[in-house]
């Protein structure tokens, strides 16, 4: 069946099956394989996009169903001149990712936590990652860098 | 159910969602399948006469499902594109009716004036992710004997609107993963009565976000309603006996002495039967603190 959305801002268009899912649209069709699929059962969150503004699990939900959507990945986030996004780059400053599995889902939902909620406690961030599993870091690094992203000072964060 | 597909087992199923093994080894493989998206109600309820024919609404459960080929639908009706099965009001007697198509995190969001302890409880449910995506409908639908949606619906005495008729919550659960919705009848709206006071009680199973046992308390004029998820083989349940003690006297000590019996709990790795018996009087009292 045919499917068209709008990814990073660029419209494409592809064939798929009922059962195609957006991670094996995004990754396989169109080579954005900055999303990651790592549990694959909507636990680990390593596959968040957004779609229509909100961050879903993309090996949660069919292709199909983001026919004529918004669609944002990892790769639209840097700016148009490369340089890293404002998240991308407190990540690297704080040391927020060690193997970097997990580091894709948990900068897109840092990003849709940050648009609904500029400025969150160290409790919200926490909170709002719960579908994002880590097993390098322990979170710390990755709750100081989204703490920083939202221009908060996190001098008083140790660091670890 | 087609050639190749084993009948769903409700077990194998709630296994599965709770962090259990894969009953069969290709996990990322779905059987192969159909996809329509109607945008009216009266097209879904033509699509859904197809035989094995199935409705989606999120798929925050039905596609893991589908990938541990527990299922084998013909089709897939998305319910996500009929604009009339979205959103949330209140209507002029002051009742909350939610469309059926509704996503958590909306009913997070826009209950949370009018009906504070169910957008509470919506607000618990998964994970943000997952509350963008799974909907009222199919949570209900799908009567899983850990979610948090049955609780609140039965809680509060809700009554559940399909495209053919309206069914009160008492007469609507029957048991793990059963409802009494026929082949193709969809949830439309669920529509809940705003009572006094009420709260919702998660005990958190942390790997699943599901509840080991969720206790919903909702104190009305004429009585008061107290549902539990999470905690029995028969799915969600009103306890009666301490409806009846809260009824006498709204205090967490009405409660004491008062037990469920565990022969019926749920036993897995993260809680025996005794342990969910225990968890059920506990989060009750909780309720009921908090709806003070």
């Amino acid at each position: 069946m045919k499917v068209s959305m709008t990814v990073n801002g660029r419209l494409v268009e592809g064939d798929v099956e009922g059962r195609t899912l957006l991670s094996g649209f995004l990754r396989d069709q169109l080579s954005l394989t900055g999303t990651h699929v790592g549990c694959d059962t909507a636990q680990c969150g390593a596959c968040v996009v957004h779609v229509d503004g909100v961050a879903v699990k993309s090996c949660n939900m069919l292709a199909l169903e983001a026919d004529g959507a918004e669609v944002g990945t990892i790769e639209g986030q840097a700016h148009a001149d490369g340089s890293l996004s404002v998240i991308q780059q407190a990540f690297q400053d704080h040391h927020g990712l060690q193997c970097g599995f997990c580091t894709p889902g948990m900068v897109m939902s840092a990003a849709a936590l940050l648009k609904d909620n500029p400025r969150p406690t160290e409790a919200e961030v926490r909170k709002y990652l719960e579908g994002n599993l880590c097993r390098c870091t322990g979170y710390h690094n990755i709750v100081k860098a989204i703490m920083a992203a939202s221009g908060q000072d996190v001098s008083h964060i140790a660091a670890e | 159910m087609r050639l190749g597909a084993l009948p769903p087992d409700p077990r194998d199923i709630y296994s599965q969602m709770k962090g259990g093994s894969a009953p069969f080894g290709k996990e990322d493989e779905m059987y192969s399948f159909d996809f329509e998206k109607p945008s009216s109600i009266a097209d879904a309820v033509a699509a859904l006469g197809a035989e094995d024919a199935q409705a989606l609404g999120g798929g925050q459960t039905l596609i893991p499902t589908l990938k541990q080929r527990l299922a084998a639908p013909s089709v897939l009706v998305s319910l996500s594109g009929i604009a009339e099965m979205r959103g949330v009001c209140v209507e002029d007697d002051g009742a909350l009716v939610i469309g059926g198509a509704t996503p958590h995190a909306i009913v997070a969001a826009e209950a949370a004036g009018s009906y504070p302890a169910l957008a509470a409880l919506a607000g618990q449910i998964g994970d943000p992710a997952v509350r963008n995506r799974g909907t009222i409908g199919g949570s209900v639908a799908n009567n899983d004997p850990a979610a948090c949606y049955p609780a609140g619906v039965l809680g509060s005495g809700a009554t559940i609107v399909t495209n053919t008729r309206q069914v009160a919550a008492d007469d609507f659960f029957e048991g793990m993963f059963a409802t009494v919705l026929e082949e193709g009848e969809i949830i439309t709206s669920v529509r809940f009565p705003v009572p006094q006071a009420a709260s919702y009680q998660k005990f958190l199973q942390p790997a699943s976000r599901f509840a080991l046992v969720g206790v919903y308390v909702a104190r009305f004029a004429d009585g008061v309603r107290v549902a539990v998820t999470g905690a029995s083989e028969d799915g969600v349940f009103r306890w009666t006996e301490a409806e009846a003690a809260l009824n006498k006297e709204f205090r967490p000590d009405a409660l004491t002495g008062l037990s469920i019996n565990p022969a019926n709990m749920i036993a897995d790795l993260h809680g025996s039967k005794a342990y969910r018996a225990h968890l059920v009087s506990v989060m009750t009292k909780r309720a009921v603190m908090a709806s003070l």
